[in-house]
């Protein structure tokens, strides 16, 4: 089905646009590795804005489907904001209550969208980050078990499994065997562990590459330093063929220059990936090799605006 | 001027697991200063030659000092600080 096609169906819910993305050639910010192409794959047009649409609608179907989640039951999570509004559309399409446990500094914005949805909002402690609210929700499920149905993104099979059967296969449905290396961030890990299962599948190896932030203290929202985190139990680190560090700096730098010389507008931790993709790229070209490189646009840059500068005060 | 200092998780491993720190400074740059003496390693993962990195934010009470004085902004006895990290995964 051509693009155009695609855009013009007509469909039953909302939840019946999540996937499907385009992947877009970036000709510019690669052009230090000329013969190797980049592609980024725009996960922020799925209806909720990021690629967490996908986890969360299969983590929802896969829980209707077995039972866990009924009509009289609250879905609870944490989030750094993404999966929650992707679970607040869910929820308010497919008629059950959402909670979510998010640290009080998540930007004003997400915790706008997430209410605009109906959402419950809970705050966590701003010191503690993505796992300080983890253990928020492990204690209020644990105090009201019959109450919540707990869709622990960072634990859930479905996480992974959304992105085995829609991030990868449709890469390899865009690109075929063109492929040569895939290159994401880690957060809760799905999104490397769903599509690089599938990728591993093919029959010509695909390098697999994982970003991770190069130090503890970081500014690429939605990321995970892996070493001073709570490690999430979907994260297998023999799937990943290489881990590649980047820095805040060069994350941030590279989201400019693709709003600036690419036409997308994109958040920092997908300024973090396309800084990977060209890494590998530029280091293909080295090499005297050609190539294609696929990655991923996580979300929107509007979704962070510039630190705090609309937000003085962090308090909820 | 005592002041608390809060320190985010991701820095706990520099000051051995603590979730504060009493220090005295007459402005955050002293007390970053003082941090560092006693916390090898803190002051690199905070500023860089421009002063405050840009991913991070520092706050005096709940006002963040990008919106006071930057690094002079004057302290009271008894004020917290908060160091406050970006959101990390999902």
């Amino acid at each position: 089905m051509s693009a155009i096609l695609r855009r013009a169906r007509l469909l039953p819910s909302v939840i019946d646009a999540v996937g499907g993305t385009p992947l877009v050639r970036l000709r510019h910010v690669s052009q230090s590795a000329p013969g190797v192409e980049v592609y980024v794959k725009l996960e922020y047009l799925n209806p909720g804005g990021s690629v967490k649409d996908r986890p969360a609608l299969r983590i929802v179907r896969d829980a209707i489907a077995s039972g866990a989640l009924t009509p009289e039951k609250t879905l609870i999570d944490a989030t750094s904001g993404n999966t929650g509004v992707a679970y607040s559309m869910v929820g308010a399409a497919l008629g059950f209550r959402v909670a979510l446990v998010m640290p009080s500094n998540v930007s004003k914005a997400r915790k706008d969208i997430t209410q605009a949805y109906g959402a419950e909002l809970i705050p966590s402690s701003p010191m503690e980050g993505s796992d300080g609210a983890i253990r928020v929700v492990r204690r209020l499920v644990a105090e009201s078990p019959n109450r919540y149905f707990y869709a622990d993104q960072y634990a859930n099979p479905s996480n992974p499994l959304a992105h085995y059967h829609g991030t990868g296969a449709e890469i390899l449905d865009a690109l075929g065997d063109r492929i040569t290396h895939f290159v994401t961030g880690l957060g809760t890990s799905g999104t490397m562990m769903g599509t690089t299962r599938r990728l591993h599948e093919h029959p010509r190896k695909i390098h697999c590459v994982a970003v991770e932030p190069a130090e503890a203290l970081h500014g690429l929202e939605g990321m995970k330093h892996m070493g001073s985190s709570i490690v999430p139990e979907i994260f297998d680190a023999t799937v990943p063929d290489e881990i590649l560090p980047v820095s805040t700096d060069d994350g941030w730098d590279m989201a400019d220059r693709v709003a600036e010389q690419e036409g997308l507008f994109v958040g920092h931790s997908s300024g973090a990936n396309i800084f990977g993709a060209v890494k590998i790229a530029e280091r293909l070209h080295a090499e005297g090799r050609g190539g294609c490189v696929v990655t991923i646009a996580c979300d929107r840059g509007d979704r962070y605006f510039a630190p705090m500068r609309w937000e003085r005060r962090y308090t909820w | 001027m005592e002041v608390t200092v809060r320190i985010p998780t991701p820095l706990r491993s520099l000051t051995g697991g603590e979730e504060a720190v009493k220090l005295s400074g007459a402005t955050v740059r002293e007390v970053i200063d003082g941090l560092e003496k006693a916390h090898p390693g803190m002051k690199d993962r905070l500023l860089d030659d421009k002063g405050v990195r840009r991913f991070v934010n520092i706050y005096v009470g709940e006002e963040d000092i990008r919106f006071l004085d930057g690094l002079d902004t004057a302290l009271e006895s008894g004020q917290e600080i908060s160091i406050v990290p970006a959101i990390a995964g999902g």
